[in-house]
């Protein structure tokens, strides 16, 4: 976007909020990309991009792109958050489920809701949460201890809190929700536990669940004969990142998580649906309209929950997804079917395909008791680290890695609320060092086209914009500006603290900012 | 009905264990079963940094000495590992950010395998500490690099605390292949402990060479410490070229270069002669 058109898109946001302040109506995150200096949901649209079309930071200027202002969040651990940006306020979330709002112009707190929880959590893997959705007046909040809230967009004040499953047998939410129509819907964690994961839909007015999937079928619905025995109960398949909704046929796409215990799969025999599977699901009811399995009866904790992205590629209606099984895989939107599965990162696991064309196991990729190595190790070749397409590169780009893991099993009685993982991974001792990528892909070939090695992996998420630039960051603390075409670093700024978290783009009196959280701490970024 | 009957199950589990932290003794103590499952905890919660079999990692101590570096007691240990230790590396049970974090009777469990892991009655080193002594800081050239209780150089690891982290086999190990632990790369748990010891030869755009080992690494920026110990803050874009091995700056000790013996006494020195 030219910097006249950014002033267009300014002059039309300041003459909607001076009629309807901070209300964000479902046809507003529609046409989302009508309003880019606004960032509305987790991945900025609906399609899942995380592309920006603000093009006034580019290849050009972006070397003397200059932090604006940083927030202190005061508080230690991670910060997962991708945050929001409506109308001069920046939404986001920070560690123990704190939830926050700035003044998008200084960084200033304009306010901050602590939740008060429970002694007693054992959230998996960090006390993290990946961000809010906006609604109306109100932005909503998965929490750790598996309820979700709605809170006053301009207060912080709680509207509704609901209690969605018992967090003491291992339920909890990290996932940012995504509100379309008048719901909100967002996935359970807790695969780690055996839980039995869902998927639900809250009326975002009241907080009364519309539905939910049960992404493990009980007895006598489809899917259910793909589990042993009673294995069902504790089945895991947990749906902790956040889908993408396709307005034009009022179905949602939500990836799923891996089946529990997660390195052991005897006692589970069969496909253990619906675990790390693409599910299409009608928004209104919740039900399926088709799946796809990325790892069928996966023994290696490879959750398929990374953020799928819906491309249109010559009026075919795609949706694709850098597993971290180390596939790059393309479906088709309309019917779920296979159009490609790539290795797009170092993979010991699958040398053949079945009929569909989709990567199956080897049989002795399967753990062993003492344990052996397999690629990638269980973190994955990426995990939740948003990924970004740009229509104007037609790239995919993803945060990758490689390494490989020893995986070992062993028998594991399930405990409510204790680690269910059926043995373990550990670093393999003879595996090359663990190298971090950022990588850039063709969907329509599925071939690796461009890449930049970091120095070691980072858990950063990318951003691409209309300026012919991805952002990204990395383990080391640097927020790096990337040539779109080259991946060429065009610029770096050394934040102090390890990314964990994505970057967003947004504009106010026209002037381009890119946010990103970093240590504990939220960073924005514009031209002098 | 069955979400009451799991949640009293629960409190009682718990109340039980309470007690027993209480009572400050391993509760499962001597159970083999319960060590067996403690291996397993310990795989996924403790073994990035304290090595398989707990003998060690590139950042935590073994842990198959009968008497470690902070902790001695069972009692001790279940502080430690529930509390992590304040100015280390040693995290608190669950703020690693992976994993799910420990129940009470899973630490338990970790305890139970690593007293089922310890070498009772550790051979004590065979050499001669004060000869030891003479040849670290002499003939062996070891203080060039190493430091010993304030006394000795920069460019390798500080040795004054070994004892109390790795064993003699893995003093002797890293004597005679130094560059063997580099070569398996730098993994999750490690690299955020910088100084890796990798030897790199950065080259300026006004062609001075500056070879040493790096300090701290990052995509744009690289500190080194040459082998004068001069510290280096370059930035990567200016320099010419920039290379690094993933071998040590340390020179192998073969058997021709140090005696066995000579090693028993060095090791002496590093494992009881410290204080001395």
């Amino acid at each position: 976007m030219s910097a006249s058109r950014l002033i267009a898109f300014a002059a039309a946001a300041c003459l909607c909020c001076a009629g309807s302040s901070a209300q964000v109506t479902s046809e507003r995150l529609v046409n989302s990309a009508k309003e880019p200096q606004n960032w509305m949901t987790y991945s900025g649209n609906y399609s899942g991009t995380r592309f920006s079309g603000l093009d006034q930071i580019s290849t050009r200027n972006v070397h003397s792109l200059v932090p604006k202002w940083v927030y202190q969040l005061g508080s230690t651990g991670k910060l997962e958050t991708s945050p929001l940006e409506v109308d001069g306020i920046l939404y986001a979330t920070g560690q123990d489920d704190r939830a926050f709002a700035l003044d998008a112009r200084t960084g200033r707190p304009i306010w901050m809701y602590q939740r008060q929880l429970p002694a007693d959590i054992r959230p998996c893997c960090g006390r993290v949460n990946r961000g809010l959705a906006i609604l109306g007046d109100k932005v909503f909040m998965g929490t750790l201890d598996a309820h979700v809230i709605a809170l006053d967009a301009k207060t912080g004040a709680v509207i509704w809190d609901v209690a969605a499953a018992d967090y003491r047998t291992g339920n909890s939410f990290t996932v940012a929700p995504l509100a379309l129509k008048d719901c909100v819907v967002l996935g359970v964690s807790g695969g780690e536990y055996g839980i039995r994961g869902f998927i639900d839909a809250y009326d975002a007015a009241t907080g009364r669940r519309k539905w939910r999937f049960y992404t493990v079928p009980g007895p006598g619905e489809p899917g259910h004969d793909t589990w042993q025995g009673d294995s069902w109960k504790v089945g895991g398949a947990p749906a902790w990142n956040t889908g993408t909704y396709d307005p034009s046929t009022n179905q949602i796409f939500w990836p799923t998580g891996n089946p529990a215990p997660s390195n052991r799969g005897a006692g589970r025999l069969g496909d253990n649906l619906y675990s790390n599977c693409l599910l299409a699901l009608d928004a209104d009811t919740g039900k399926l309209k088709w799946y796809f399995q990325f790892t069928k009866h996966d023994e290696h904790d490879w959750d398929a929950t990374q953020v799928p992205i819906m491309i249109e590629a010559g009026g075919k209606h795609r949706i694709a997804q850098a597993n971290r099984n180390g596939f790059f895989y393309v479906l088709d939107r309309t019917s779920g079917k296979l159009v490609s599965a790539s290795p797009y990162g170092k993979q010991t696991w699958s040398d053949t395909r079945d009929a569909d064309g989709r990567p199956v196991a080897k049989k002795e990729a399967s753990p062993t008791l003492q344990g052996h190595t397999v690629c990638p190790g269980a973190l994955g070749t990426t995990n939740f680290m948003a990924p970004t397409y740009s229509p104007q590169t037609g790239t995919f780009y993803v945060t990758a890695r490689d390494q490989c893991d020893i995986f070992s099993t062993a028998p594991q009685p399930y405990e409510p609320g204790h680690a269910f993982y059926g043995s373990a991974y550990f670093p393999s001792e003879e595996s090359e060092p663990y190298l971090g990528f950022l990588k850039a892909i063709d969907p329509a070939t599925g071939q690796t086209k461009g890449m930049f090695q970091h120095t070691s992996p980072t858990w950063s998420g990318v951003l691409s914009t209309a300026g012919g630039l991805v952002f990204s960051g990395d383990a080391e603390g640097n927020f790096i500006a990337f040539d779109a075409s080259t991946l060429k670093p065009l610029w770096h700024f050394q934040m102090g603290g390890a990314v964990y978290a994505p970057p967003i783009a947004f504009a106010l009196d026209n002037r381009e900012y890119v946010a990103i959280a970093a240590g504990s701490a939220v960073y924005a970024f514009a031209l002098p | 009905m069955f979400k009451c009957l799991r949640a009293a199950l629960l409190a009682s589990l718990s109340l039980a264990f309470a007690a027993q932290v209480a009572a400050q003794r391993n509760p499962l103590a001597g159970d083999p079963k319960a060590a067996k499952a403690g291996e397993y905890e310990f795989r996924i919660n403790c073994a990035l940094c304290h090595g398989l079999g707990a003998r060690g990692g590139g950042r935590g101590p073994d842990l198959t000495a009968a008497r470690k570096k902070h902790t001695h007691s069972d009692a001790e240990m279940f502080q430690v590992i529930s509390n992590g230790i304040p100015g280390t590396a040693m995290p608190a049970n669950g703020t690693n950010g992976q994993g799910v974090g420990m129940t009470d009777r899973e630490i338990w469990q970790i305890i139970a395998y690593i007293r089922s892991q310890e070498v009772k009655t550790p051979a004590r080193p065979v050499g001669n500490a004060a000869h030891g002594k003479e040849l670290f800081y002499g003939d062996a050239n070891c203080s060039l690099c190493h430091m010993v209780a304030g006394k000795g150089g920069r460019l390798g690891p500080d040795l004054t605390s070994i004892a109390g982290s790795r064993t003699s086999e893995a003093i002797i190990d890293s004597v005679r292949n130094p560059s063997r632990r580099l070569a398996a790369g730098l993994t999750e748990a490690t690299k955020e402990f910088p100084q890796e010891y990798e030897t790199v030869t950065a080259v300026t755009a006004d062609g001075k060479q500056i070879k040493g080992v790096t300090l701290n690494e990052d995509s744009f920026s690289v500190q080194i410490m040459d082998m004068s110990e001069q510290i280096h803050f370059l930035e990567k874009d200016h320099l010419r070229s920039f290379e690094k091995t993933r071998s040590s700056a340390m020179p192998r000790y073969g058997a021709d270069t140090l005696s066995d013996k000579d090693l028993d006494d060095i090791v002496a020195f590093l494992m009881t002669g410290v204080a001395k």
